[in-house]
């Protein structure tokens, strides 16, 4: 059976200035499926992300989510339209409670879906229960990406992208993360992720690109990258 | 006694620059701009209940209300109109703006109502109150502008921490590209904050020319410049920054009026926020600033 296409980008060119970041890319990510994007710092990845949720704007080509083109919607409708992007560095609001970083990630849901919601993430991760009321800037890194995943939850999201949720962690909490990861994706949320630790990205995605200064040299099924020689080589360390 | 009048005196003229420093701040804090035209508003404020009660014969709390709507509307179509198209560049491009706009109301002002000084009828239509046996005399003016700083703070502090968009408005000032990822409307939340900070320009124009009563096209100067100074006393971006800094300011003022001089009291006022400046980086309550990578 044809699984329905959920993010279909094509042809895609991002320039900072002079700098061409993105160069003219095209994927495709399906109902229910990880997807991941890595590569070496530097290659495009989160610039790839945020022309995707419109922080930066692509000069060519097309975003399509849910068949719809979203390429010249602003941030704010998109997020609207089911697509949550859980930024690089995680971005969570140091100065408001947990409590409040959770009902941002609400903040275009009916009054009424806010404190399920929450329930939801409270039973997802119980630490954020216990530090609610709690700055969250006083949060560990793990607990704060966690924090940042549930956020995103909060918007009840058909696609979640993820930018390098592992990102200074330590590597037992970066297990954690990627269990979780996996949950969602069983759970029916469809992920994007971004991520350089390429190893355990593609032992959780189901298909994944390879990107390199800008330009998709690679692509296929987890398990064809894991086996590819030369993403072996590059990516996987030997 | 006169410790103590003085002392009320510091606290009226004080609660004035907060109410303004209070709008500074929450227009730095959000939009991330000094918007020097503020201290014009609270001229524009004036005028329109000047205008109000004495060409068309309406009663002050009309008066009020009118200079609140029209500063409200100008906010925002000041920012709409000169601060959005630059929303990204660099911040000298939208101080400069910001000067401009200052220039351009004054100029309006002088152009509508000359530079002939208008005399500002009170709106305040309490006595004065002697206490201690007519040694301290607490006046009308005093005793509401106190009332209306506190007030106001107060508002403005449930208002951040409990309602949604002040929530919201919190979170654009810390990571404006995270809040969009919210889906939180940027430039919506940018315009609120601008219409709160010039109805609370209106309240502060009125309640200044209440307690000065002569008003100018160059009214508004020099009251934004001493509440800018005051939100920086206090940590640019803090409500209650403002509110300490604005009270403190007003103290030194008029304290420095009374016992040293009043030809000085200015430049004590600024040597004072130096010294903190130089201690405290941040202002009083100000929060560290974080890098950002
Ligand atoms: N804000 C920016 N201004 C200028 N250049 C940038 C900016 N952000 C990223 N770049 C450049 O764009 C390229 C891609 O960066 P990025 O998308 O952050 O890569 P990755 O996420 O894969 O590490 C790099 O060469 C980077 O230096
Ligand atoms: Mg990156």
């Amino acid at each position: 059976m044809e699984k329905n296409k959920v993010l279909s980008i094509s042809d895609i060119n991002v320039y900072y200035g002079p700098i061409h970041a993105v160069k003219g890319i095209s994927f495709d990510v399906y109902d229910g499926e990880i997807v991941s994007l890595i590569g070496a710092n530097g290659a495009g990845k989160s610039t790839t992300l945020d022309t995707v949720s419109g922080l930066i704007r692509s000069k060519t080509g097309s975003i399509e989510f849910m068949g719809e083109n979203i390429s010249s919607v602003a941030p704010h409708k998109i997020v609207a339209k089911g697509l949550v992007h859980v930024p690089e560095g995680r971005r969570i609001f140091l100065q408001l409670t947990v409590e409040e970083n959770l009902e941002m990630g609400a903040f275009l849901r009916d009054k009424k879906d806010v404190e399920p919601g929450k329930e939801r993430a409270f039973r997802l991760f119980p630490r954020l229960e216990e530090r609610r009321k709690q700055i969250a800037g006083t949060l560990s890194g793990g607990e704060q990406q966690m924090l940042a995943i549930s956020r995103a939850l909060m918007s009840d999201p058909k696609l979640m992208m993820m930018d390098e949720p592992s990102m200074g962690l330590a590597p037992i909490i970066v297990e954690q993360v990627f269990e979780i990861i996996e949950k969602l994706r069983d759970d029916g949320h469809t992920i994007l992720l971004v991520e350089q630790n390429a190893k355990m990205a593609l032992s959780i995605s189901d298909r994944a690109y390879v990107l390199e200064t800008g330009n998709i040299t690679l692509s296929g099924t987890a398990k064809e990258l894991l086996e590819s020689d030369s993403v072996r080589k590059a990516y996987l360390g030997g | 006694m006169s410790v103590l009048n003085n002392l009320i005196g510091g606290l009226s003229l004080g609660s004035v620059y907060a109410i303004i420093a209070l709008g500074y701040t929450m227009v730095y804090g959000i939009a991330k701009m000094l918007n020097f035209a503020h201290g014009d508003v609270i001229m524009i404020g004036g005028y329109m209940c000047f205008c109000a009660m004495q060409y068309l014969g309406l009663p002050p709390v009309v008066g009020i209300l009118i200079a609140m709507v029209v500063c409200t509307v100008l906010g925002v179509l000041i920012e709409s109109l000169a601060y959005r198209p630059l929303r990204g560049a660099p911040s000298l491009a939208v101080l400069i703006t910001a000067i401009g706009v200052s220039y351009y109301l004054q100029n309006a002002a002088l152009l509508i109502w000359s530079s002939n000084p208008k005399s500002f009828t009170s709106v305040v239509a309490l006595e004065p109150i002697q206490l201690a046996a007519g040694r301290l005399t607490v006046t009308g003016e005093a005793i509401v502008t106190i009332i209306a700083a506190v007030v106001i703070m107060t508002a403005l502090t449930i208002f951040t921490s409990r309602t949604k968009m002040g929530k919201a408005m919190r979170a654009v000032s810390e990571d404006r590209g995270a809040a969009q990822l919210m889906g939180i409307n940027i430039n919506r939340t940018i315009s609120m904050t601008f219409a709160i900070g010039a109805a609370l320009a209106a309240i502060a124009g009125v309640l200044y020319c209440s307690a000065y009563p002569t008003l100018s096209p160059t009214t508004g100067s020099l009251p934004g410049i001493k509440a800018f100074t005051a939100a920086v006393f206090g940590g640019i971006g803090s409500i209650p920054g403002a509110m300490l800094g604005g009270i403190l300011l007003g103290i030194i003022e008029i304290f420095s009026n009374a016992y040293i001089s009043t030809q000085l009291s200015d430049a004590i006022v600024f040597a004072v926020l130096i010294i903190v400046l130089l201690i405290k980086p941040t202002g009083l309550l100000g929060k560290k600033i974080r890098e950002k990578v």
